[in-house]
C-alpha cells in the first residue's frame, strides 16, 4: 500500500496501468489486483472507475470483485492474518486456530480491529500442508499453530512495541 | 456436416455443433428445462446450465450431462427418460425448491411460473431436502419493476437479456455458492442505476424474482373515490395481447370487448391513446420538417418509448440534442385530458384521474417523472398499469370477458386512425410519419400506405424515401443493443440517417415487458403484430392528418403543430444521467 500518497495519486497511477493495457477489458482481474494494491481494498467508487475505463457494466466488475476472495471491499489493518482452511489444515485444526485468533484479536474472521492493527480472513490451502494447521501473516507462513501461547507470540511481532 | 446419433432407440443425423436439446426436438422429444431459453430472433441464447434440471444419460458417461449446453458427436448414445436422468432432475427441481419461498398462492406468477410448472410436470410431491433459506431485501425502490431475490433460482436469463440483448448491464451474480444471486452493482437499489425499466429482464425471468410494480388497488381505489373523475386510456398494443389473458388467440383484436370491459370495470371515460398517436405523428413529422428547414441537428429519434429515452439518458448523455422532444403518446393523451378536456366539461383537473393502460412497465417509472407534469400536484398520467394488470383487474370484476358485446371508445380523445394502431409494432412509428409527411411535403395522396420495408422483426431496418425531391434516409431499430450500435455510429458522425425509430422492446410495444408472458414463444409476438396491421387495413382512415378529432384539437385548442401551446403541452425535455 502506498501510504504517503494521495487519493488523487492513487487514481492517477490506477489510470496510467490502465493506459498501458493494449486489452483491456480481458483484464479486469489484473486491474483489480492492481487497484488492491494501490488502495489496499476495493471501494465502490474504485470498482465504479475501473468500469468506466474498462467499458463494462459496474454490475459486471462488482459480480467478479465478490466472487475471489482475495479481493477485499472492506478497508484492511496494517497487517493481514489470514487462517488456512484447505484440507489438511482443516482435518489437523483449523477451526480452533480461527476461535484462539478471534479470541484473541476480540474479532470475527473477516473484520478489523478497532486500532487498526490486525484483519483476520480465511484460505484455502497455501501448500505447507506438512505444517498444518497453518497461519500466515502479511504473506509469511507460520506452522503448527496448536497452542494459544504460540499464537500470542506471532501476533506479538506484528504489534508495536510500547 | 451431419452427424449421426441415438436418443432413446431413434437414430436421426443432426447439423454438427446441435445441442442434444435440440436434436431431441428434432424428432418430437422434449427435455425438461428451467435456466435455459433461446430466442432466436433476439439473438438471446441462456445455456448456461447452472439448473441442471435437462440432464441426460449417455453411454459410455459416468455422469449425467446438462443437454442444452453438450453438442452432439458421433454415434453418442442418449437415453432422455432413463430412471436415473427423471430422478436426478426430480432432484434438483426439489434442491431448487427447499431454498424457494413456498408462497405461490399469493406470488405474482402464481399459475405462470416455469418452476411452478416444472415442480408439477416432474411429478414432485414433497420436498426431501430441509435446509437453510435464503434471506434478501425486496428492492421497491422504482416505480416499476419489484426484485424479489429470494424468488431467484439464478438461472441468469435477466442477466443474458439485459447485458447481451439489451447492453444496459444493470445485473449481475454476486457472492459465491449458497450466497450467490443476481443483484445490481453495489446492491443499488435499481432505482438509483442505468436500469432503464425495459421489463425485459421480467419477461423472460421464470419465477416471480421480478415482477411489475403492482398498482391495481390503487386504480380499484380511484374508481371508488366519488370526487375522482376517472379516464382511462389504452396503448396500441394492448388489444392485440389481453385476449391471451381469456384464452384467445395471441393477435386476436379484442379492442371492442376491452371498452366494455374498462366501462363495466367503473371507468367515467374511455379513451385511446392512438389518438395521442396520431397526435404525436403530426408534432414530430413537424419537428423533423423544421429541423430540416432549419439546419437542425439530425437524425431525429423518435422519443415515444420511456425505456429508449432513460437509456440514452445515461449512455449517450452528449447527444440529447438529438431525440424528438415530444412527450411520449399516452403522457400527450395525460396532459391533453387535464388541460382542453377538462376545460370542455368545467372540471377541476386535480380531480380527474387519468390512469394509462400499457404493454409496458417503463411507462411506470416515465408517469412518475418530474418533467411531465403539470405542477407538483398535476401528473400528466396518474396511474399506469401493464397489460397483465388489467386482465388481473377483468378477473377480480368476473367479467366474462369473451361474451362482452363490443363498444367504441368515447369522443372526442377516442378517435384515431389505422396509422396509430401500428405505433404498437416496431416499425409502426416511422411507418405512420411517413404516410404523413408524404402527403403534406408534396400535397399528393399517398395511394400505397404500407411500407413492408419497415415491417418484421430484423434488428435494423433501413430504407431509402424520395419525398419532393429530396431521399429520406430512414432506420427502425428495436433492442436497446441494436440502438447502442447505431448511436456509437451517429455519435462518431458515420451516420447520415434523416429519421429514426428506436423501441426498446424486441418486436416493438407488442413484445413489451408488461404484455402476456411469452414463455419463450416468439411466434406470439409475430401474431400480435400481424393482428395491428389487420386492424389498420379495417380503419377507414389510415392517415393520422385524416383524424377529424386532431384537426378538430388543432384548430379549436393547440393551434399549429409546433406551435406555442403544442410545445408548452406536448413536448419535453432530458436529463444527462450517470451510467451505473
Amino acid at each position: 500500500m502506498c501510504d504517503s500518497a494521495s487519493p488523487n495519486q492513487f487514481a492517477q497511477k490506477l489510470d496510467s496501468y490502465i493506459d498501458s493495457l493494449t486489452h483491456k477489458k480481458e483484464n479486469l482481474i489484473g486491474v483489480l489486483h492492481y487497484a488492491q494494491e494501490i488502495y489496499g481494498y476495493l471501494p465502490d467508487n474504485v470498482q465504479w472507475h475501473i468500469a468506466q475505463r474498462l467499458d463494462i457494466p459496474s454490475a459486471t466488475v462488482y459480480g467478479v470483485v465478490s466472487f475471489y476472495s482475495f479481493f477485499t471491499m472492506i478497508p484492511r489493518g496494517e497487517h493481514v492474518v489470514n487462517v488456512c482452511t484447505g484440507t489438511a489444515c482443516f482435518v489437523r485444526g483449523a477451526e480452533k486456530l480461527k476461535e484462539e485468533l478471534e479470541n484473541q484479536l476480540k474479532i470475527k474472521a473477516g473484520e478489523t480491529t478497532p486500532d487498526n492493527l490486525f484483519t483476520l480472513e480465511t484460505l484455502r490451502c497455501v501448500g505447507a500442508c506438512g505444517l498444518a494447521p497453518v497461519m500466515i501473516v502479511d504473506g509469511e507462513v507460520h506452522g503448527r499453530m496448536h497452542e494459544a501461547q504460540d499464537i500470542n507470540e506471532v501476533l506479538a511481532k506484528y504489534r508495536p512495541e510500547s | 456436416m451431419d452427424i449421426q446419433l441415438t436418443i432413446n432407440d431413434i437414430s436421426l443425423k443432426v447439423p454438427e455443433g446441435m445441442s442434444i436439446l435440440d436434436a431431441a426436438r428434432t424428432i418430437n422429444i422434449d427435455i425438461p428445462t428451467l435456466c435455459y431459453l433461446k430466442l432466436n430472433e433476439m439473438h438471446y441464447n441462456n445455456n448456461i446450465a447452472s439448473c441442471r434440471v435437462c440432464v441426460v444419460e449417455i453411454e459410455g458417461r459416468r455422469n449425467l450431462a446438462s443437454s442444452c449446453s453438450t453438442p452432439v458427436s458421433s454415434g453418442m448414445v442418449v437415453r432422455t427418460d432413463s430412471l436415473r436422468a427423471i430422478q436426478a432432475r426430480r432432484a434438483m427441481v426439489e434442491l431448487l425448491l427447499s431454498d424457494h419461498p413456498k408462497s405461490c398462492l399469493t406470488c405474482a406468477k402464481n399459475q405462470d411460473c416455469d418452476l411452478q410448472s416444472l415442480a408439477s410436470e416432474l411429478g414432485v410431491r414433497h420436498i426431501s431436502y430441509e435446509g437453510e433459506e435464503s434471506e434478501f431485501e425486496i428492492d421497491k425502490s422504482s416505480s416499476s419493476i419489484v426484485r424479489d431475490p429470494n424468488k431467484c433460482i439464478r438461472c441468469r436469463r435477466c442477466e443474458t437479456m439485459c447485458n447481451e440483448v439489451q447492453t444496459v448491464g444493470v445485473y449481475s451474480a454476486v457472492g459465491r455458492g449458497f450466497e450467490t444471486v443476481v443483484k445490481t452493482a453495489f446492491d443499488l437499489p435499481l432505482s438509483q442505476t442505468a436500469c432503464t425499466f425495459c421489463g425485459q429482464c421480467i419477461a423472460v425471468c421464470p419465477t416471480g424474482a421480478l415482477t411489475e410494480l403492482d398498482q391495481v388497488d390503487k386504480v380499484w381505489k380511484a374508481l371508488n373515490d366519488p370526487d375522482q373523475f376517472v379516464v382511462v386510456q389504452t396503448a396500441p398494443a394492448v388489444r392485440v395481447a389481453l385476449g391471451e389473458g381469456f384464452g384467445l388467440e395471441p393477435g386476436t383484436i379484442v379492442t371492442g370487448k376491452m371498452v366494455a370491459a374498462l366501462r363495466r370495470l367503473g371507468f367515467d371515460r374511455v379513451f385511446d391513446t392512438d389518438f395521442a398517436a396520431d397526435l404525436t405523428i403530426m408534432e414530430e413529422a413537424t419537428e423533423l420538417v423544421h429541423r430540416i428547414q432549419h439546419g437542425g441537428r439530425l437524425p431525429l429519434l423518435t422519443s415515444c418509448c420511456p425505456a429508449w429515452v432513460k437509456f440514452f439518458e445515461h449512455q449517450f448523455p452528449d447527444l440529447l440534442d438529438i431525440p424528438s422532444t415530444c412527450k411520449s403518446p399516452h403522457e400527450m393523451l395525460g396532459v391533453l385530458i387535464k388541460s382542453y378536456y377538462a376545460r370542455t366539461l368545467g372540471i377541476d383537473p386535480k380531480s380527474i384521474t387519468v390512469v394509462s393502460v400499457m404493454p409496458c412497465v417503463a411507462k411506470k417509472y416515465e408517469a412518475a417523472r418530474p418533467e411531465l407534469s403539470q405542477g407538483a400536484e398535476t401528473a400528466d398520467v396518474d396511474i399506469v398499469i401493464t397489460t397483465r394488470e388489467l386482465i388481473r383487474m377483468i378477473r377480480e370484476a368476473s367479467i366474462h370477458f369473451d361474451h362482452l358485446k363490443e363498444q367504441e371508445f368515447d369522443h372526442p380523445l377516442g378517435e384515431s386512425t389505422g396509422a396509430s394502431v401500428i405505433f404498437g409494432a416496431t416499425g409502426g412509428v416511422l411507418e405512420a410519419a411517413l404516410r404523413t409527411a408524404y402527403e403534406v411535403l408534396t400535397g399528393e395522396t399517398l395511394e400505397k400506405v404500407e411500407f413492408e420495408v419497415l415491417r418484421g422483426m430484423d434488428g435494423l431496418k433501413e430504407a431509402v424515401i424520395p419525398i419532393s425531391g429530396r431521399d429520406y434516409r430512414a432506420a427502425v431499430i428495436h433492442g436497446l443493443g441494436n440502438a447502442r450500435t447505431v448511436l456509437e455510429k451517429i455519435r462518431a458522425g458515420e451516420s447520415n440517417y434523416d429519421v429514426i425509430e428506436i423501441m426498446a422492446c424486441p418486436g416493438g410495444c407488442i413484445g413489451g415487458g408488461g404484455q402476456p408472458y411469452h414463455h419463450g414463444n416468439l411466434e406470439i409476438l409475430s401474431e400480435r403484430a400481424q393482428g395491428l396491421y389487420r386492424e389498420d387495413r379495417a380503419k377507414p382512415l389510415r392517415k393520422s392528418h385524416e383524424n377529424p378529432a386532431i384537426i378538430g384539437l388543432y384548430k379549436d385548442y393547440l393551434g399549429e403543430p409546433y406551435g406555442e401551446r403544442a410545445h408548452k403541452l406536448l413536448h419535453t425535455s432530458y436529463v444527462a444521467r450517470k451510467k451505473i
